[in-house]
């Protein structure tokens, strides 16, 4: 009965890391932003739908729809008016552009949080889930929300490679990770592919945060951990390598499940933590990653 | 007019103006402010709550003519949790704005942290939300150097013992004899432990076993199934840098067993919202409740809280409103906003507040200047979500609903 408890909620743990790192990941990639204010994003779209479904009274799914617009508007404002501008600045030289937007990003990070402080105090919240309820599943008590959220994220997930792989759009995605210069020979504009590519991530970011926060909870002091741990996942699957992040983010999550169901629940982040020092010494690059 | 009476007549003048000039500077000397400093967590739950209550105690004082005369000038700090921003800041109100006596710290680390700044500056330093033993036995260690620091709440050993008496009257007739202790990992748990392990076997309460939790966890399912597998009735808690997440989670896996104990972010009216409704039948100890009638100025000061800030109070914004009353009332039995004499006033602090009669304890009491706990002291209630509403179920005579625990909490059928 333990082994299936483990299973079932190593599952959910896990596939909700793979969606909150995903576009964490994605990002690197095609545009090479290491972007530090990732859980404020993930943080500000659960705020949203909590403050829309609770204060506001209004439903389950309207509240969602609202966290996750405010993710996309939240993760747009992050490349217009944070990114874009260090990137495209003359005053700094172009080897130290992208220390300059990690420290921005770093920055903006610790600035949404202040602001959440600010207006919701940092006691975190539950946003309401989609289905509530439990069910029984072959012997063991599971919330209905769990199974819900996995489906989702694994949908959102297929989606994403569908996109990825099978869709034009996709394609100048993997070209832009690969050799932007190339492209902008080609006569495609680098500038349009990198706001598809941030609209993507703040769609992922947007839906990430609301499922996150209705099965863990959110609030500001949510933000470093979130992004800590999408860190972890996605040096761990390979900086840039969106398969990689999928498989890290499930080595992590089942590691720290039995960690927690099997020594303890306050030690259930240190093995996971071990395992990407170890990766680090043997495969800095991660498990797939290239570069 | 002749010269001499020109003299005269200047001289009469001058004297006028003096006359006035000095009756002036008394009149502003008379008027000039007092001023009260406090550090708080303003981000969190009770830290707010602190801020607010000590905000409202002087706006009355301040309307019903100060201290002797004298205005309270209040200043607010966030300390933002953090030790070195609380030291600095009491540094700050203590050498720059000249504060007599400071007030408030909810988190036991940081009360900790600024209480040897107390002595060593000698500002009076009332701790009004933090519940860690080892406040009051700081000074009681070394009072001559210590006496400074005042536990104007419980220690964590009084608040484990008002849990054990309302377990006692509620829940062991409802059969429910057995316990698994949950608490954070923080410094006032280790004694609200403690005393769990030492009051509820006396209570008739068997403690199965005691699980302590990082509080930056967010996924209690491991720890809900290994309570489950100890087939306790309730779940002892002891929460209050945690809340919203445990209980979520107790109530959307529906854990069949009775969440009681201290849930200190439970007992504000802004819980229901955090919790979107989950903490619908948890139990959890408090000071004092909003709409019971604990003392005559219990109603009175919810009600105006209520007004002023469209919230019920949590427990700290009572002990934080009562503290600033003792405080006022010592400076004003003293007539001296010099340190020793605050000391000399608050010590004979007897008067009735919120939470119920005041009285700090003498420096020979294991709890040098902590709050005096007991009947005719401040007891504590017990009170539990229904319905969307804080009920008070403890003290019986004071209690304005039963228990009723959620259906899918077995245990207590």
């Amino acid at each position: 009965m333990q082994a299936l408890q483990i299973l079932i909620d190593g599952f959910a743990i896990s596939t909700l890391y793979a969606l909150g790192a995903l576009g964490f990941t994605l990002i690197f990639g095609v545009s090479g932003v290491l972007n530090l204010a990732h859980g404020g994003l993930l943080v500000v779209s659960a705020m949203v739908a909590w403050y829309v479904g609770t204060a506001l009274g209004a439903d389950a799914w309207v509240s969602a729809a609202a966290g996750i617009a405010a993710g996309l508007a939240v993760t747009l404002v992050t490349y217009g008016a944070v990114v874009r501008p260090v990137q495209r600045s003359r005053a700094i030289p172009g080897a130290e552009r992208e220390l300059f937007v990690l420290t921005a990003t770093l920055l903006w990070g610790v600035m949404l949080q202040e602001l959440l402080d600010y207006w919701f105090s940092d006691t975190p919240v539950a946003v309401k889930p989609l289905l509530s309820g439990t069910v029984n599943f072959l012997g063991v008590r599971t919330p209905i929300n769990e199974f819900l959220t996995a489906a989702i994220a694994w949908a959102v997930m297929g989606l994403l490679w569908l996109l990825v792989n099978r869709t034009d759009i996709g394609k100048r995605l993997r070209a832009t990770a690969i050799n932007p210069r190339a492209l902008t020979l080609l006569g495609f504009d680098l500038e349009r592919i990198y706001l598809v590519a941030w609209l993507i991530y703040g769609l992922l970011a947007g839906i990430a945060g609301v499922l996150i926060g209705s099965f863990l909870g959110s609030g500001s002091s949510y933000i470093a951990g979130l992004t800590g741990s999408a860190f972890t996942i996605v040096v761990l699957g390979g900086l840039g390598s969106v398969s990689g992040t999928l498989i890290a983010a499930y080595i992590v999550g089942y590691i720290e499940t039995l960690t927690a169901y099997l020594v303890s629940p306050a030690l259930r982040e240190v093995p996971a933590l071990l395992l990407l020092i170890a990766v680090m010494y043997v495969r800095p690059q991660g498990l797939l990653g290239k570069r | 007019m002749s010269k001499p009476n020109i003299k005269r007549g200047a001289g009469i003048a001058l004297a006028a103006i003096l006359a006035a000039g000095v009756s002036t500077v008394a009149v502003q000397a008379a008027q000039k402010p007092i001023v009260i400093g406090v550090t708080a967590e303003m981000a969190t739950i009770p830290g707010k709550a602190i801020a607010n209550g000590a905000t409202l105690a002087v706006q009355q004082i301040n309307a019903a003519g100060g201290i002797n005369g004298r205005p309270i000038k209040l200043i607010i700090e966030d300390n933002h949790i953090s030790t070195t921003d609380a030291i600095r800041s009491f540094q700050r109100m203590t050498r720059q704005d000249h504060a007599v006596a400071i007030l408030g710290a909810f988190t036991s680390e940081v009360a900790l942290a600024v209480e040897p700044w107390s002595a060593r500056l000698h500002e009076p330093f009332l701790i009004t939300g933090a519940a860690s033993n080892k406040l009051a036995e700081y000074v009681h260690a070394d009072y001559a150097q210590r006496k400074y620091i005042f536990h104007a709440y419980l220690p964590a050993a009084y608040l484990a013992q008002a849990v054990c008496d309302s377990t006692k009257d509620l829940l062991v007739p409802m059969h429910m004899t057995t316990a698994v202790v949950l608490s954070e990992d923080a410094a006032w748990t280790k004694p609200l432990d403690a005393g769990y392990d030492n009051c509820l076997p006396k209570v008739g309460v068997k403690v199965l076993g005691n699980i302590r939790f990082d509080p930056n966890t967010t996924d209690f399912t491991p720890i809900y199934q290994k309570i489950e597998a100890m087939h306790p009735s309730m779940i002892m808690a002891g929460w209050a840098h945690v809340g919203v997440q445990p209980t979520v989670q107790w109530a959307e896996q529906k854990v069949p067993v009775a969440l009681v104990g201290i849930n200190a972010q439970a007992g504000s009216s802004l819980f229901w919202k955090a919790t979107n409704g989950a903490t619908e039948g948890v139990l959890t100890g408090n000071t004092s409740a909003p709409g019971v009638a604990i003392t005559p100025k219990t109603i009175p000061f919810t009600d105006a809280y209520n007004k002023a800030f469209g919230s019920d109070p949590a427990y700290s914004a009572y002990s934080t409103y009562d503290a600033m009353y003792a405080l006022a009332a010592a400076i004003k039995r003293e007539k001296s906003t010099k340190p020793n004499a605050i000391v000399a006033g608050l010590e004979k602090t007897d008067m009735v507040g919120t939470q119920g009669r005041l009285e700090f304890q003498g420096k020979s009491a294991k709890f040098t200047h902590a709050l005096r706990y007991g009947p005719g002291f401040i007891t504590g209630v017990a009170i539990q979500w229904q319905n969307g509403v804080q009920k008070c179920v403890w003290p019986l005579k004071l209690a304005n609903a039963k228990v009723v625990f959620p259906s899918f909490v077995t245990a207590s059928k």
